[in-house]
This record gives C-alpha cells, sequence and structure tokens, in this order.
C-alpha cells in the first residue's frame, strides 16, 4: 500500500528526515516510536502533504501513485488520514458540519453523489457508538473548548467517518485517560480491515497492548534505526532510549 | 446543513456575478446639482408642496456642510455636479399591475434571482423593486393591505398616505443629520415604505431590492419603516449594481420607527459592485440607517452583511429611548483587494433599563482597509442601562488592516457595559486541517470564515442566509495561498 524510499525532507534549512524508509501493507499496523524531536510528526506531516516541510529526497508510492505530487487534499481523498497531535480549533464550524463537508468532497472525489441527510445521520450514529462519542460535542465548534481527551476522541471518530485506507495516528494515546484509552483503542481495532493499514505513532507501549502493532519502528535524528516485532516496545519500554542511541551513533 | 454544501459547490465563478447591465431606455435628469434639479425631481414625482419646501430647506443645509473626513477612508474628492440625480427606466407611470411592467425590466430582476411575476415569486417574501431611482413594482401589496400593512414604494406613500409620511419622515434622520443625509433629503427619489398598524404581526418577510443599472447615476434612495404598537415586522435590503470603471455614488437613508411594544427587525445583505482587484471603480456606499425605539418595551434589531462598495460608511444606529427598550447590532463586513469600508453602530441609552448588544465580525483581505467604529452613549437618565459589545476582526494576509474605534460615553453610574474585542487570523493550520481531510483550499476558507461569521449569519431570515454565505465566500476568493 505505502512504500517509503530514502525519504528526505527539511524545514528552512533544518534537515530532519535523513532518509527513511518503510513499506507499509494492506492489513498491517506499523507502530513507530522514538525519542522527542526525532521526526516522528514532521514524518506523518510530509505523507499528509504539509506545505512547509521541503521534500529534498526519495520516493513515496501509495497504492502505485506517487504520493509526493499530490495536493494535501487530494491524498486525503485517495485515502490518508492523519490524527493529528494537536488538532486545531474551528469557532463556528461543528464537527458535524465539518464532517459533512469533507464527506461530500471525497465521494464527489469517487465520482459519488453526496450523501443525503438521513444516510449521513445514520452513519454518523453508527461512528459515535463505536468511539463512544457523545452527538452534543460533535453539535460543538470543532474542537473549540474540547479537552485534551475528548479532541483525540474527535479524531478517531473522524477517521470512522471518513474510513480511510491508510491512517497514520500521531501521539493519539496522550492526554487519554487509562477508559478512553481503551475505547479508542477499541474503535482503530473496529475499523481494521485487511484492506487499510494503520501507522501509530506512540511513547508509550500502553498504547500497543491494545492495538497490537504488526512491526515496530524507531526513528531517531530522522532515520529509521531499528525496526522488530511488538517485542521491540516492550524493550524500549524496559530499557529507554540511550542503547539505541549508542547503537546508532557506533553505525554512524 | 444541506445548505451549506450546496453553498460551497456553488463557488465556482471568480468574478461579480451581477456585473451585467441592460438596456433600458430612461428619462434622466441632466448632470448637476441646484434647486431646480430639486424641484425637477419633486416635480417628476408629483409631490405636494411641503415636501418639495422640505427638500429645498435639506438642500440649502447641504450647501452649508462639508464632507466628513474623519472616517477612515480615503477617496479622490467627488464631483456632485458630475452625477446625474434623477434616472428612471422609461415606462408608462407606475405599473398597476405586472402586465404593465416593461419586460425587460422584469427580466433584470430576474437575472437576480428576484422574481416579481406571481408564479415564480419566493413564497413568504413580498418585494419591493428599485431600479435606479425608481420602485418598479412591489408584491404581495393586496395580500397585505387586508391586514392593513402598507407596503409600497416611498412615491406611493406619499401619494396615498401623505399623513403618515409627513408624520414620521425625517423624525428619526433629520433632513440635516448630516452631509450624506441633507443631500438624500433633497434629491432622494424613491424607496419602500412600511406600515404595520397596532398589534399586527407581519406574516412574510419584506424586502427590497435595489438596483442600480444606468451609468453616471446616482442613487439616492430612502426607506422608512413605522412599526405601530404592539406590531413586528422583518425587513430585508439586497442590492447589486453593474461594474463600471468609474465610482458611482450612493447615499441612502433609512428611518425605522418603532412604538410601544414594537419590533423591527432589519437586515442588509449588501453586495454593490466593489471595483476590480486593482481598485477601479465600484459604489461609494454612504449610508445613515437609524432607528428610533420610542416606546416603552420596543426593540430594534440591524443585521447587516457587508460584502460590496468600494467604500463603505455606515453605521446604523439605535435610539434608546423608551423604557426597557433594546437595540441589537450584527454585522459581518468583509473587505477585499482594494475595499475600505468603516462601518459600526450607535447605541444611544435615553430610557431607563435599555439594553443593547453589538456583535461585529470584521473580516478582511487583500489590500483592503476595514474598520469597526463604535459608540454607545448612556444619558443621565438613563438608570441601568446594559450593553455588550463583541468586536471581532479577522485578518487574511498581512497586506490588509483591521481597525477598531470603540466609543464608550456613560453618564449614568448604574450603566453596566462590557466591550470584548478579538484580532486573528485565519491559520495555515486551520487550513492544513481542513485540507488534510479533504476539503479543498476554497470550501475550506468559507467554511471557516462562515463558522466565524455564524452568530450574525443566525440572525438572517432562513431565506437569505444561504446567499449570504455565497456572497462571504466569493467575496473572498482567490485571498489566500
Ligand atoms: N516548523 C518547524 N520549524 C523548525 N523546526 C521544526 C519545525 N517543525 C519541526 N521542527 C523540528 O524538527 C524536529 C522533529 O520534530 P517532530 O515534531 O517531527 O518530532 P517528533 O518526533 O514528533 O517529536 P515529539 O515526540 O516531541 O512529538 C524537532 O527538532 C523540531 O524542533
Ligand atoms: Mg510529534
Amino acid at each position: 500500500m505505502l512504500t517509503i524510499k530514502n525519504l528526505q525532507a527539511k524545514i528552512g534549512d533544518k534537515e530532519i528526515l535523513k532518509g527513511i524508509n518503510l513499506k507499509v501493507k494492506a492489513g498491517e499496523v506499523h507502530a513507530i516510536m522514538g525519542p522527542n524531536g526525532s521526526g516522528k510528526s514532521t514524518l506523518a506531516s510530509v505523507l499528509s502533504g504539509r506545505e512547509e516541510y521541503e521534500v529534498t529526497g526519495g520516493e513515496v508510492d501509495f497504492e502505485g501513485k506517487n504520493l509526493l505530487e499530490l495536493e494535501p487534499e487530494e491524498r486525503a481523498r485517495e485515502g490518508i488520514f492523519m490524527a493529528f497531535q494537536y488538532p486545531v480549533e474551528i469557532p463556528g464550524v461543528s464537527t458535524i458540519n465539518f464532517m459533512k463537508t469533507a464527506l461530500n468532497q471525497i465521494r464527489d472525489h469517487r465520482g459519488q453523489p453526496p450523501l443525503d441527510a438521513v444516510s449521513f445521520l445514520q452513519l454518523m450514529k453508527e461512528k459515535m457508538k463505536l468511539v463512544q462519542i457523545d452527538q452534543s460535542l460533535l453539535n460543538r465548534s470543532l474542537n473549540e473548548g474540547f479537552s485534551g481527551g475528548e479532541k483525540k476522541r474527535n479524531e478517531i471518530f473522524q477517521m470512522a467517518m471518513l474510513e480511510p485506507k491508510l491512517s497514520i495516528l500521531d501521539e493519539t494515546d496522550s492526554g487519554l485517560d487509562i477508559d478512553a484509552l481503551r475505547i479508542v483503542a477499541n474503535g482503530v481495532n473496529a475499523l481494521r480491515s485487511k484492506n487499510n493499514a494503520t501507522i501509530v505513532v506512540t511513547h508509550y507501549q500502553r498504547l500497543l497492548d491494545y492495538i497490537v502493532p504488526d512491526f515496530v519502528h524507531v526513528l531517531y535524528k530522522g532515520r529509521i534505526v531499528k525496526s522488530g516485532g511488538k517485542e521491540l516496545a516492550l524493550e524500549l519500554e524496559a530499557k529507554g532510549y540511550d542503547w539505541i542511541k549508542t547503537e546508532a551513533a557506533l553505525a554512524e | 446543513m444541506s445548505k451549506d454544501n450546496q453553498v460551497l459547490e456553488e463557488i465556482t465563478s471568480k468574478e461579480y456575478e451581477h456585473g451585467w447591465t441592460v438596456n433600458l431606455e430612461t428619462d434622466e435628469a441632466p448632470k448637476g446639482l441646484n434647486e431646480d434639479i430639486v424641484r425637477f425631481i419633486s416635480a417628476k414625482k408629483g409631490e405636494p408642496e411641503w415636501l418639495l419646501e422640505w427638500r429645498l430647506k435639506a438642500f440649502r443645509a447641504w450647501l452649508r456642510m462639508t464632507e466628513p473626513t474623519w472616517p477612515n477612508v480615503h477617496y479622490p474628492a467627488i464631483n456632485y455636479q458630475d452625477i446625474i440625480y434623477y434616472s428612471a427606466p422609461k415606462q408608462k407611470k407606475t405599473a398597476n399591475s405586472l402586465d404593465e411592467v416593461d419586460p425587460e425590466l422584469l427580466k433584470t430582476f430576474e437575472k437576480l434571482g428576484i422574481s416579481l411575476t406571481e408564479q415564480k415569486r419566493l413564497t413568504g417574501v413580498a418585494v419591493d423593486a428599485v431600479l435606479d431611482s425608481v420602485s418598479v413594482a412591489t408584491t404581495f401589496k393586496e395580500k397585505l393591505a387586508e391586514m392593513g400593512i402598507i407596503f409600497c414604494s416611498f412615491s406611493e406613500a406619499v401619494k396615498e398616505h401623505p399623513e403618515l409620511v409627513k408624520k414620521y419622515l425625517g423624525s428619526v434622520v433629520p433632513m440635516n443629520d448630516n452631509y450624506f443625509a441633507a443631500l438624500n433629503s433633497a434629491v432622494f427619489s424613491d424607496g419602500s415604505f412600511c406600515y404595520i398598524p397596532k398589534g399586527v404581526r407581519c406574516p412574510m418577510e419584506l424586502s427590497t431590492y435595489f438596483r442600480i443599472n444606468a451609468a453616471n447615476t446616482g442613487q439616492f434612495e430612502r426607506t422608512l419603516i413605522v412599526a405601530d404598537e404592539g406590531s413586528y415586522v422583518s425587513y430585508l435590503e439586497g442590492c447589486t449594481a453593474p461594474m463600471r470603471d468609474e465610482n458611482q455614488l450612493h447615499a441612502a437613508v433609512v428611518e425605522l420607527y418603532a412604538l410601544k411594544d414594537a419590533e423591527i427587525k432589519y437586515s442588509t445583505v449588501q453586495n454593490w459592485y466593489p471595483g476590480d482587484k486593482e481598485g477601479k471603480g465600484g459604489i461609494y456606499n454612504f449610508v445613515t440607517k437609524r432607528g428610533l425605539c420610542a416606546g416603552d418595551h420596543s426593540k430594534i434589531s440591524w443585521t447587516q452583511v457587508e460584502t460590496g462598495s468600494a467604500i463603505t460608511w455606515k453605521y446604523p444606529s439605535c435610539i434608546l429611548k423608551g423604557d426597557y427598550s433594546s437595540g441589537e447590532f450584527y454585522s459581518v463586513a468583509v473587505t477585499n483587494n482594494y475595499q475600505q469600508a468603516d462601518t459600526g453602530t450607535k447605541m444611544v441609552h435615553i430610557g431607563k433599563h435599555t439594553r443593547s448588544r453589538i456583535v461585529s465580525k470584521g473580516i478582511s483581505a487583500g489590500k483592503s482597509q476595514n474598520s469597526y467604529r463604535g459608540q454607545v452613549h448612556v444619558l443621565k437618565r438613563a438608570a441601568h442601562a446594559r450593553n455588550f459589545s463583541q468586536c471581532d476582526s479577522l485578518l487574511m494576509g498581512d497586506q490588509c488592516g483591521a481597525h477598531t474605534f470603540p466609543y464608550i460615553d456613560i453618564e449614568n453610574p448604574t450603566a453596566k457595559v462590557e466591550h470584548e474585542a478579538t484580532t486573528s487570523k485565519i491559520g495555515e493550520d486551520q487550513i492544513f486541517y481542513c485540507l488534510q481531510r479533504g476539503i479543498d483550499e476554497e470550501a475550506a476558507v468559507a467554511l471557516i470564515v462562515n463558522g466565524y461569521a455564524k452568530e450574525v449569519l443566525n440572525q438572517l431570515p432562513m431565506e437569505f442566509a444561504v446567499e449570504a454565505q455565497k456572497l462571504l465566500a466569493l467575496t473572498l476568493e482567490g485571498s489566500v495561498g
């Protein structure tokens, strides 16, 4: 589904991604871990097409398309979804209205007619149940005055609504209490299928107890310096990042 | 909600969409302004002597006045002798039924989406259509008359209801109130008149559509709405003009008069031609709008969506004279390219326990300048007056300006006045968030801007909220990225 080859990106004069290689197949869950500032959010931003980041080298193939050539909204319509680490507020625009606009633009891209009010409502009710989110929250201005946990849960609700092929969850677990973590994870798991894939960026092994990854990668200084199975996350939890840093230094 | 999307989908055309003209034969006054022109206009309209005298008095007052320079707008001096003060589409007298109206005229309004013909009328909305200087048709007149409601052109009101016109004309905006009001009082050509009798709730939206068509003409219309005791009316005004390279002057006066327990809701969707991207052409919109809450417990509410005009100078105000009366002002003013707007309100608290509420949302883009100017004045005898003001500015890009000039004048210590103001920018982050969900940039801007202006848009009658949303988005087309 997604093949990243030697991806390099910078912001301003600062090189952040220094050659990322990653292959994600349909049905898989990949976890990306790594110390603060290592480039995890940058990778997510580059994949979703944020303009500030300049891609200086490498290739990204998504479902046979050159992803780097697509506009951000085209990437989204092709099925890339990012749950933001810091979701923004849009005053006066309800989540419902926002989703309706997004969904219909995506449908239009696929040559489908806009969803009628009844079907939209039905879809919404179904997805609300999945992430146990209250309608009153969805009627409010998007993310405005939401608690940290509510924002994250709202991101997953949006993901459920848009049914993307590839979801990138950037620290969706941070700010969630234990119950919310379980609910969000259950939501993500319920949406898993052999046709879609998920990249989970996280600092904590705890999330991976619920969303069990097929692969765990460690990103450090703009490179994936180690990959492994889900046990790697446990090892990191126990030992921290120092040994990874040492290994990486030795390799250089 | 489906409406929202419909709106977003319809944003495709890039230019001012009402920029066409039609070839109508017109009956015009010669260029320039003097007492003879004032007499000419009055004679054309077959006015009684008292009205001519009133006009002449206004004209003489105007001669002694000077154009205000305090607004935060800049434009070359207007040559008042280079303007045509009266232009009317040539048609046989006043039309008694639509069959008598020139079909070209009907087409003009059809093009604006305003159908005056019986079958296609907006249900629930009565329309008075004013082209250049004269009212061409008023719909639903008979139906309203059954309830005692008078809704007709100003000229007709002068003929049919002289006692009402004489009593209320100039009672809220005196003929020598300010430079542009005096000019209007001297040369006003037509407009709408509306009277709601005691205890009557007007069952439909009343609306006037103003259209400037002829070149080199000024438009000076006058609207007078009187709501008698315990009555209610909701009124909407819309306007468009052709694209022309020269600037055209529009100096209107609107007077609202609310008696005891009466309520008037006045909404405007202002879409005069704003000029081109380089700032060439466009309407100079110098308008005096004021409402008098004369009776106790009366209420006047102004809602405006200002998207057009090269220059806007406009302060819909409320004089809260009756005890417990209340005034509201909800405004969205959008400026793009080289547009300049200096708009706001004045709330004058005279009666006891009077309340006012101001919600102003400015949006500036391009190289435009957008100023909010508002005054809250609590007079000595206005015990327990309350005001709440919220003035927000939204900036798009870094070449535009947003300014706020709030004036607060309190002469009674029991008054409670609150003022809040914010300035924000449409964030790259907000736009990217939308893009990431598959929403394109234009739709994203429309969504964000309409969200920002929601509190004001919510005040508009349903039938017009969609149009207003569309306009906001259109005005801001191409202003990001
Ligand atoms: N807009 C920017 N301007 C300058 N530097 C930036 C910008 N965005 C990111 N960086 C820098 O790039 C590096 C990688 O940041 P990134 O947000 O990708 O890290 P991260 O791995 O997601 O960290 P965290 O675990 O704290 O979320 C950091 O050093 C950060 O300061
Ligand atoms: Mg991060």
